[in-house]
């Protein structure tokens, strides 16, 4: 490789991986950057390497286990090839240069193309009683299980809406977990009026009506079209209160010590956002996403972006997008295309990206979050959890006329910059904002990305000059 | 709602049990956890909470654990910030989940104390 050449990938989920295999294939080493310590991403994340974790892949990923299997032994076999840097935070990212983190050391990688696969988050709305211990993301749910064998209580409530909701209180109940009730803020109205569309992916539809049918043959509680009252509890949960959306419709409350509760997905868009990329307000996602082309290109030259990262599409989406970009980096590079079996040409992943683009437009119309919701938030409910500003705050804010753009709500009331960077708060937020001032959500402005996008810390030894090279136990499988 | 530490744990294990067992310390008790462990999850295997807010000293447990959230930051005794979604527990390592915990054993009074 040149010295003017650097290819960097951000991510080493399904889209990161597959975008290092197709540019290896072509003979271009990568450098593949995971804040993850294994490969895999969230949905095929693997548990910890040491640890003597026993089950199967089959038990692990479910339905997924063949397409978990072929993700994780590619990127073995793609070790040698890559220069592989796992354990590692990208904090910052501006021209040319990343700055990152791996074992409280900063390090600079310059970089000519990029590749950003930085994945999703949970897209979370607060609910009265949220910061109690016991309450969770429906993925963090996920990843107790399959990373660590563990539910998050004993008598689980899994509410929210979303496919993920239904996944998981399979994955539980199938685990042995004690699922009490399964909440969908969705009404099945709205579930059956995206059949046809959802129907674009009859494989994938059918996976979704299984997990649902398959609830039900086991007894487990399934109510639709619910309002979220509160969620109750001293020094933990101790109950969730819920009544059907209905006006009028009594509250009923469920004892339980755990919830797992969001609302779909959200893009992890910071670092495309500080390297300058152009947003545009997308519908479907109800979000502000990087604008992107079919080859995957950004507004910004030499950037590219794929997978959830880029707007919500899920993993298949994820492993194809991840393989256009590679290709259009390719291209860019003015080398030809890899040839040969699993690798599919550009015209063929485009399509294939079409089709479950109008899958994806099903999903998010059967589980679009709640409307109007952020009127019925007390002011005493928290909604930044970092700092624990409550909705009375925001709303005294927004009505004292001091704010009416979501920036401006974030340097007087400091909501969405404590330390999650408004990734649990800034839904929140913008909803509250959007309903106080009447406006539509690509109204009220987007919040901006700051470095860095996490934590890190300021230290002297941070940057210290003996900084230490990739461990090479970080390769060992 | 019991005052009692432990009242329960929040999360228990419906798999992978099997692991080398190792010890480590939870506001100076020693309790016991498994290999492969997440300090989250070793934590929470004892008790309903990593740490109390800052602000209001209400207690939490993380949120997310993929690293996102940043609600289960840690403090060891000597001083050190861990996030324990992402941070394995080791043979050893002494955590502290309370405020005055963390005043007591780091014997920083007024910067801990004028948080709360």
């Amino acid at each position: 490789m040149s010295d003017e050449r650097r290819i960097v990938i951000v991510g080493a989920g399904p889209a990161g991986v597959r975008a290092a295999e197709t540019l290896v294939a072509a003979g271009v080493k990568p450098i593949v950057i995971d804040e993850n310590a294994r490969w895999g991403g969230q949905i095929y994340r693997q548990p910890p390497a040491n640890g003597g974790f026993e089950r199967s892949k089959k038990t692990l990923y479910g339905f997924e286990a063949p397409k978990a299997e072929a993700l994780h032994s590619t990127m073995a076999a793609l070790l040698p090839h890559l220069d592989y840097r796992p354990d590692t935070l990208a904090w910052a990212c501006e021209a040319g240069r990343l700055d990152t983190l791996h074992a409280g050391r900063e390090l600079c990688v310059p970089f000519s193309h990029l590749i950003i696969a930085s994945g999703a988050t949970d897209r979370v709305l607060p609910v009265p009683g949220w910061t109690l211990p016991g309450v969770y993301t429906l993925g963090a749910a996920q990843v107790a299980l399959k990373a660590q064998g563990c539910a998050i209580g004993r008598r689980v409530v899994l509410a929210g809406t979303g496919p993920l909701l239904y996944l998981v209180a399979y994955q539980y109940v199938k685990a042995g977990a004690q699922v009490v009730a399964v909440l969908d803020t969705s009404p099945f109205s709205q579930q059956i009026a995206a059949a046809p569309k959802l129907a674009r992916l009859p494989g994938t539809f059918a996976k979704g009506l299984y997990y649902v049918g398959w609830l039900k043959t086991h007894g487990v509680r399934i109510e639709r079209d619910v309002t979220l009252v509160g969620i109750r509890g001293v020094d933990g949960v101790q109950a969730l209160e819920w009544r059907a959306s209905r006006e009028g419709s009594p509250t009923e409350t469920i004892a339980c010590d755990a919830v797992g509760v969001s609302f779909g997905l959200k893009p992890e868009t910071q670092l495309a956002d500080l390297a300058g990329c152009r947003f545009r307000f997308d519908a479907t996602n109800r979000c502000w996403l990087p604008e992107v082309d079919p080859a995957r290109r950004s507004s910004v030259r030499g950037l590219y972006l794929a997978g959830d990262g880029a707007g919500i599409a899920g993993a298949d989406a994820a492993e194809l997008a991840g393989r256009r970009a590679a290709l259009a980096l390719l291209d860019d590079l003015g080398i030809a295309h890899p040839r040969g079996a699993g690798m599919p040409d550009a015209a063929s992943i485009e399509r294939s990206l079409k089709r479950i683009a109008a899958f994806r437009e099903g999903i998010e119309t059967a589980f679009a979050p709640p409307a109007n919701c952020a009127s019925q938030w007390p002011d005493d409910m928290t909604v930044c959890r970092c700092e624990e500003i409550d909705a009375g705050t925001l709303r005294r804010c927004i009505r004292g006329g001091e704010a009416n753009e979501i920036n401006r709500l974030k340097a007087l009331t400091r909501v969405g910059m404590g330390r999650c960077q408004g990734r649990m708060c800034g839904e929140a937020a913008l909803t509250l904002l959007a309903e106080e001032t009447g406006k539509p959500l690509d109204a009220v402005g987007r919040l901006r990305s700051q470095p860095p996008v996490k934590p890190i810390p300021l230290a002297p030894e941070m940057y210290a000059d003996d900084l230490a090279e990739i461990p090479a136990e970080a390769r060992d499988e | 709602m019991p005052s009692t530490r432990i009242a329960a744990s929040q999360f228990i294990r419906l798999a992978e049990t099997r692991r080398e067992p190792l010890h480590f310390f939870i506001d100076g008790q020693q309790v016991a956890a498994l290999q492969g462990d997440t300090l989250l999850t070793a934590v929470l295997m004892q008790q309903r909470r990593v740490r109390e807010s800052e602000f209001s000293g209400a207690p939490r447990a993380g949120f997310c654990l993929i690293g996102a959230c940043q609600d289960c930051w840690m403090r060891t005794e000597d001083g050190k910030r861990v996030r324990a979604c992402s941070t394995p527990v080791t043979e050893g390592m002494r955590v502290l989940t309370r405020l005055a915990a963390v005043v007591t054993s780091a014997g920083a009074a007024n910067e801990n104390g004028d948080a709360r």
